[in-house]
């Protein structure tokens, strides 16, 4: 006769707000793992979007994601004679926050070649780049349309093609145009600062300037061998795709990807207390009956058996409850909330560790209850 | 001596104490008493006079300072038994009453029953045989389903005699059975309670405030200050229900 099960089915309607309650919270729990991998796949998205086997940027530097970089316009063809190279594109990256009505819209902006390396990938409508200028392709959770226009700088650009998932580490929205146009907008003066620095005798630097240059190899060829190969030139560092994944999830999302740890480890704390304590009160509740079944002869692991099973049932629902109240609402997070099995999986064996380890307060007290209690002495 | 000559229960000069020196309380001061197969005996007295503490050693849950208790001829408290063993021991030779039924409240009567048949081994449909049979047997059949919260005071006392008995117990302790009934109730259950104790040859042990059920003891053993103070021979009246336990 399974007690756990009948004293929960007793007090039904308690049991069930509670794992309602310790529902939210292991939701809570949840949805901070996700945002975690959330955080990690927006990092990654922009740097993976343009299939880049290697980035070179400035030397010395670790750009253009962690640092800003600079190199001049044609590396690309001084990359493309490298032996290995299949294909390159220059590429920049600016941040903009234009007004449009409805309020003011951030979004990064992306340079590239049309036909090159290091454009949109994702497209869910529309078509990709076909003019040299004034044309965009903008991820959806920008808000914009297929045929939206947009002043960025003194000109208007409209948007040809939507993309999906395409966002930077800080979750704004990424919108190609071209690299002319974006060189352009990064690079040229206002007319009133252009005529100061002619008036100085300083004007008539050179626009030609790009962030990077993207840089895919062929499949037989060694990274390793057309980094050195770049590395002579002393301007410009070569750093592989696997580094540069690397230094965006351990340098630009570390201290994010810490605190977000930091706090799904309080959470979790928070909850094995709160499951301790919720074990702990059932017990107490039940103080009498257990005297009384200690005193008419059922063995300890009876009564302990009530308490764990209760305790890993009370953890189990709210688990459940907690996965199914965020796969619900996650799409309505500002940012990206990332479901993955194994991390549910992960947290339910520790939610059933955390059960185990709580439930042992009510077992030590159901353990110390004198069955003397029963007879009313 | 067979087992119908051999007293059930022995307590030879049992001693409590709790506490030492300024704060040494006697709970209990060489109590020696014994109960036959079949007897129903009374313990009575005021508060504090030791029935409590008598009890709970009778019970096996507190051992005493001194002195000897044997059930069935085997001594307890004489450090071969251990904490299970006596648990073990309660389950299956010793069956109880409480005041107030002590029915667990998120089984329903049936399940309360069958659970001590449960406890002590036997398969679920069995137990659940044996309990239908009981509560039958005691006039509460028809409320096995019930949860002890929806019957009244004196069906949940019966469904309480009906998990006591369950095991066939030698020994039933009932601790003021009684005092939560009227006086046609508790006449019910002392006419239970002896019909048990006399087809069972079981040893009861009542631990009673209520005068008007003394009557029904073959022998009345009063304390008073832990110590066994008379003990009084009654004349038992007859049986009323005419029942037989199955």
């Amino acid at each position: 006769m399974n007690l756990a099960y009948r004293d929960i089915r007793h007090g039904l309607g308690r049991f069930a707000l509670t794992c309602v309650g310790l529902g939210m919270l292991l939701g809570v729990v949840l949805a901070m793992i996700g945002i975690y991998r959330g955080l990690v796949t927006e990092a990654l998205a922009l740097v993976r979007a343009p299939q880049a086997d290697m980035w070179v940027v400035e030397a010395d530097r670790r750009g253009p994601f962690a640092e800003s970089s600079r190199i001049p316009g044609d590396t690309r063809e001084a990359m493309e004679r490298i032996h290995g190279v299949a294909a390159a594109g220059s590429v920049t990256y600016m941040t903009t926050d234009v007004e449009r009505p409805g309020g003011r819209l951030r979004f990064q902006l992306v340079g590239y070649e049309p036909g090159r390396p290091g454009g949109p990938r994702n497209l869910i409508a529309g078509r990709s780049l076909a003019r040299s200028h004034f044309e965009l392709v903008a991820d959806r959770s920008t808000g914009l349309a297929i045929g939206d226009t947009l002043m960025l700088g003194r000109n208007r650009f409209t948007v040809t093609g939507l993309t999906a998932g395409q966002v930077t580490s800080g979750g704004d929205p990424v919108a190609y145009i071209s690299l002319l146009d974006s060189q352009k907008l990064q690079f040229e003066l206002a007319p009133p600062a252009a005529r100061i620095e002619m008036a100085r005798g300083t004007a008539g630097g050179g626009k030609d300037t790009v962030n990077a240059v993207i840089v895919q190899l062929l499949p037989t060829v060694p990274v390793s061998e057309v980094a050195r190969s770049v590395a002579r030139w002393k301007h410009l560092t070569a750093i592989s795709q696997a580094d540069q994944e690397n230094i965006l999830t351990r340098s630009v999302v570390q201290r994010a990807r810490q605190q977000i740890g930091l706090f799904t480890s309080i959470l979790l704390v928070v909850s094995a207390v709160i499951i301790a304590l919720i074990v702990y009160t059932m017990t107490m509740d039940k103080v009498r009956e257990i005297a009384t079944l200690k005193l008419i002869g059922a063995p300890d692991r009876t009564i302990v058996g009530m308490i764990v099973q209760q305790a890993v049932a009370l953890g189990g629902t709210g688990f459940l409850v907690g996965a199914i109240l965020i796969s619900s609402v996650k799409d309505y997070f500002p940012r990206r909330v990332v479901m993955q099995p194994e991390d549910g999986l992960a947290l339910a064996g520790v939610v059933l560790v955390v059960c185990l380890i709580s439930s042992g307060l009510g077992v030590r007290l159901a353990l110390s209850v004198d069955p003397a209690k029963a007879l009313g002495g | 001596m067979n087992g119908a000559d051999r007293p059930l229960v022995e307590l030879a000069g049992i001693s409590k104490h709790f506490g030492e020196g300024d704060t040494r309380v006697d709970a209990l001061s060489e109590v020696s008493m014994s109960v036959m197969p079949g007897e129903i005996v009374g313990l009575v007295g005021p508060s504090g006079s030791g029935k409590s503490t008598l009890l709970n050693v009778i019970a096996c849950i507190l051992e005493p300072s001194s002195g000897r208790m044997r059930i069935e001829g085997k001594d307890i408290y004489d450090n071969r038994w251990l904490k299970g063993n006596l648990r073990r021991l309660r389950l299956d030779k010793i069956g109880f009453i409480f005041q107030f039924h002590n029915l667990l409240p998120f089984l329903n009567a049936l399940e309360n029953v069958a659970m001590v048949r449960e406890l002590a081994g036997a398969s679920s449909a069995e137990a659940r045989a044996r309990a239908t049979e009981l509560l039958d047997y005691l006039g509460v059949g028809h409320r096995k389903a019930a949860m002890p919260a929806t019957i009244s005071g004196g069906e949940a006392q019966r469904v309480a005699i009906a998990r006591a008995i369950a095991n066939r117990p030698r020994i039933i302790l009932a601790d003021e059975p009684t005092a939560a009934l009227d006086s046609q109730r508790a006449g019910i259950v002392m006419d239970l309670m002896s019909q048990v104790a006399k087809e069972q040859q079981a040893a009861v042990i009542v631990v009673s405030h209520d005068e008007k059920i003394f009557n029904r003891f073959h022998r009345i053993f009063h304390l008073r200050d832990g110590r066994l103070e008379t003990v009084e021979s009654a004349p038992v009246q007859a049986n009323a229900s005419g029942m037989q336990e199955p």
